[in-house]
């Protein structure tokens, strides 16, 4: 694999990581969150578990994702810390 | 306080980080991982499971049991999802809204009076968020066969492709979850009901454990298929195969009604009332 790729697609994750924790915006959290998760995803697939990466992608960005939004919808959108 | 947490924060991962440069460099034959049983697992499980996918068989088959627990951990998810939020006291929320289907108009209408018993011109809607997105509900209405043809696929043909009964039962649940999210959450109960569900949770369970003990009934150890090859009439390493396939679909069928357990309370607040 382009360790040029790996290093980008790491930097995203790191990126994801930090800012769904730093972001006030919930939603925005559980969208970044999401993001993290495909990117963890990609990681996987590069490093060749795919079955590891198949289930991230469906229950990491998939089912998670709404989840999150489903439960940010019935209680607040902002944090207080 | 704060500075307290943050140098507690770096100085665990720092820590972590620390320690992971005594692991084996990635991919490295030589490493205690791929030493002792990887071989074993590369070298002889498709001549004893003819599953071509050495993950599936590892997952179902040399650790059967520890998937068997990864399920009922999922069971006990859906389980708690609803001892947590589940609201059983049935109360009228004080108005409701309704859409008179001809005319397209919205109706709000008080507590203790409702549309003409027997009429199909209303159609009760969501008090927060009602769209009526004609493009939106068509859509979803082509996607979620395809993706549901598309689980079934990823749970039978976990044996030779990535995937299995986790990733095809959780897409599977996903699109009911997008049909509920497209039309509303009281269409999604005539599609899955919350008993249905409760019912599908212990069934995949039932019949992964089941299947274990079908093997023990034929004078096996617990969960070893190749016992099964005397009532599937099929040679021992074959049975094997089957066994797994059982097992898989015990998963899938226990985690797509998680799912839609999970979503139903979260997006309802545990009334299934109203929803996202």
């Amino acid at each position: 694999m382009i360790w040029q790729i790996e290093l980008i697609v790491l930097l995203i994750v790191l990126i994801c990581g930090i800012g769904a924790i730093m972001v006030k915006d919930l939603l925005g959290a559980a969208i970044l969150f999401g993001a993290y998760s495909f990117m963890m995803c990609l990681l996987w697939a590069i490093m060749g578990a795919v079955d590891v990466a198949f289930t991230e992608a469906s229950v990491g960005a998939g089912v998670s994702t709404v989840l999150f939004v489903a439960a940010v919808f019935r209680t607040s959108r902002r944090t207080k810390d | 306080m704060k500075i307290l947490k943050i140098v507690t924060v770096l100085l665990f991962g720092g820590l972590l980080i620390y320690f992971t440069l005594d692991f084996p460099p990635w991919g490295d034959p030589q490493a205690p991982a791929s030493m002792h049983v990887s071989p074993r697992y590369i070298e002889r499980t498709i001549e004893e499971t003819s599953v071509p996918n050495i993950v599936t068989a590892v997952l179902a088959d040399y650790r059967g049991y520890d998937t068997m627990f990864e399920t009922i951990v999922i069971f006990t998810a859906g389980i708690a999802s609803i001892l947590l939020l589940r609201v059983l006291k049935r109360t009228k929320s004080e108005r409701q809204m309704y859409r008179h289907v001809p005319t397209g108009l919205t109706l709000r209408i008080e507590k203790g009076f409702g549309p003409p018993p027997g009429s199909k011109d209303f159609e009760r809607i969501d008090l927060m968020w009602v769209p009526y997105d004609l493009i939106v509900k068509t859509g979803s209405r082509l996607i979620v066969p395809f993706s549901q043809i598309f689980a079934l696929y990823v749970i039978a043909h976990g044996h030779h492709s990535p995937g299995g009964g986790f990733q095809g039962g959780v897409i599977l649940g996903a699109s009911i979850i997008l049909f509920a999210i497209s039309n509303n959450l009281r269409s999604s109960f005539t599609l899955i009901s919350e008993k249905l569900a409760v019912l599908l949770c212990g069934l995949g369970v039932i019949l992964y454990a089941g299947t274990g003990a079908l093997c023990m009934f034929f004078g096996s150890n617990f969960l070893d298929y190749g016992a099964l090859s005397h009532i599937l009439g099929v040679d021992p390493v074959t049975a094997r195969s089957h066994g797994i396939l059982m097992v898989e679909i015990g998963v899938g069928i226990c985690v797509m009604a998680v799912m839609v357990l999970l979503y139903y309370n979260l997006a309802s607040a545990g009334r299934h009332d109203e929803g996202l």
